[in-house]
């Protein structure tokens, strides 16, 4: 019981942690250019964003399921890279698209919320583009780091997308949320209650760690 | 006369197609402190902003090193690194005073700096403060503040935006004093806006008087108070509203 619960425990977190990853590699810059400059497009890519932080994650799971399954697309590529179904990788490509628009959209927000005109006090100090950015995004770290916080809270906690493209199959892709759905189905309620419990205290945990790490700006 | 540091040559600026500032010549010369007086909404903070290579101009230039500024060339960094802008309402990071102090000194990667941010801060009286959160401090240690980040930096040119609006005469006479200081000891060029004709008396070796966007009169401190040539810059020294 205790090594299956920790094998299931530590898979929840390499799928979630490699996800977040992810999403935060490429969310981070793609909201903190979305937040400092102005293109064509730009009121697009913002209406997609938002669609994309309030999209049902077990759809996106469906479109994941249909990109990788035998007939899908991405399937026909035959690259090394690109996860089977049913696999963890295939749980970490879901949960990377679930969290991603979480995370662009809050760090965009974060970004705009910095005075403009600390752009202009920056530059006359003689920052560069690249320099000016990077104080802007540091400036805007607090929403940064709530950013990586609801990416990580949507996706700790999702059950319907890695459901679909995981399948929850012991010992290979059943993670906390799908274990308590089985547990429960199965009536073992102490054992999913017990789950919930360890689900619940991780992302206290985590959450405990990010505040930790905004330091004495929430003091 | 000092050796000519800034050419203003037909600069123009507009903002959707409103001209608010038109110089048609203007030089600034090394070691001055130059004040340029006028109402709100003169075009002195377009001029100081333009200066700082912070927009460009939409026509016309400013020539700075023999490089030219104007809507087509760009100044290279290294040059615009040396001039900085004081702000009215200084903005700082929200980091410690120090880090603040030490933000300029960073992007450039500057070494040995500790003893430079410790002399500015000794300069701005705030040596005590260095530790302290730059958002918790009353407006006034804000601005000796960004006085000292920019003093730090040793600029060639310091732009100052009605640096003391707003402030104590307590902090006024001390930014005022730094100020001096500056231009005699480092004789960095000054040049400062400001609607207080009494503090460009103060400071300044040679005021200007900016009206809608145009230089009505350009003079010697004395010349300006005591002699104007321009109506305008009379009434404008009696304290009258001036168009």
């Amino acid at each position: 019981m205790i090594p299956d619960l920790i094998e299931i425990v530590t898979l929840s977190l390499k799928v979630s942690g490699i996800a977040l990853l992810f999403s935060a590699l490429v969310g981070i810059p793609v909201g903190a250019v979305m937040g400092l400059k102005r293109f064509p497009g730009r009121r697009l890519i913002m209406v997609l964003l938002y669609t994309g932080m309030g999209f049902p994650p077990v759809v996106i799971g469906l479109l994941v399921y249909l990109l990788l399954s035998n007939s899908g697309p991405l399937r026909n590529l035959d690259l090394a890279f690109i996860p089977s179904l049913f696999t963890p990788g295939a749980m970490i490509l879901a949960q990377a698209v679930i969290s991603f628009p979480l995370v662009a959209g809050f760090t965009m927000a974060a970004v705009m919320g910095v005075n403009p005109e600390l752009h202009t006090q920056i530059r006359a100090l003689g920052a560069s583009d690249r320099q000016t950015a990077w104080t802007i995004l540091s400036e805007a770290r607090l929403g940064v780091i709530v950013a990586i916080v609801a990416g990580f809270g949507s996706i700790i906690s999702e059950v319907g997308a890695v459901m679909l493209v995981g399948g929850n199959i012991e010992h290979q892709t059943r993670v906390l949320t799908t274990a308590v759905v089985l547990e429960t189905r199965k009536g073992n309620f102490d054992l999913a209650i017990a789950l919930g419990a360890v689900l619940m205290s991780l992302t206290f945990i985590a959450n405990l760690v990010m505040l930790r790490l905004q330091g004495r700006d929430t003091e | 006369m000092d050796e000519v540091i800034f050419r203003l040559r037909n600069l123009k600026k507009e903002y959707e197609n409103r001209c608010v500032l038109h110089v048609d010549s203007l030089d600034i010369f090394s070691g001055e402190i130059f004040a340029i007086v006028g109402p709100s909404g003169a075009g002195k903070s377009t001029i100081l902003r333009l200066m700082n290579f912070l927009e460009p101009p939409s026509e016309g230039k400013i020539i700075y090193h023999m490089h030219d500024f104007s809507a087509q060339h760009d100044i290279p960094i290294a040059l615009r690194r040396r001039v900085t802008t004081v702000f009215q309402t200084s903005l700082l990071l929200n980091r410690s005073v120090w880090a603040n102090i030490q933000f300029g000194l960073k992007i450039r990667s500057s070494q040995d700096s500790s003893q430079k941010i410790e002399d500015v801060l000794q300069r701005v009286g705030l040596s005590e403060f260095s530790q302290r959160r730059a958002r918790t401090l009353s407006g006034g240690e804000a601005q000796r503040v960004a006085l000292a980040r920019a003093m730090v930096i040793q600029p060639e040119i310091l732009l100052l935006d009605e640096p003391t609006t707003n402030l104590d005469p307590y902090n006024v006479s001390l930014i005022e004093d730094t100020v001096k200081e500056l231009n005699n000891k480092n004789k960095t060029t000054i040049i400062i806006v400001t609607h207080n004709i009494f503090q460009a008396q103060r400071l300044a070796k040679r005021v200007a008087l900016m009206l809608n966007g145009e230089l009505v009169e350009v003079a010697e401190v004395q010349e300006f108070f005591q002699n104007p040539k321009d109506s305008r810059t009379e009434a404008f020294i009696r304290g009258e509203m001036v168009y």
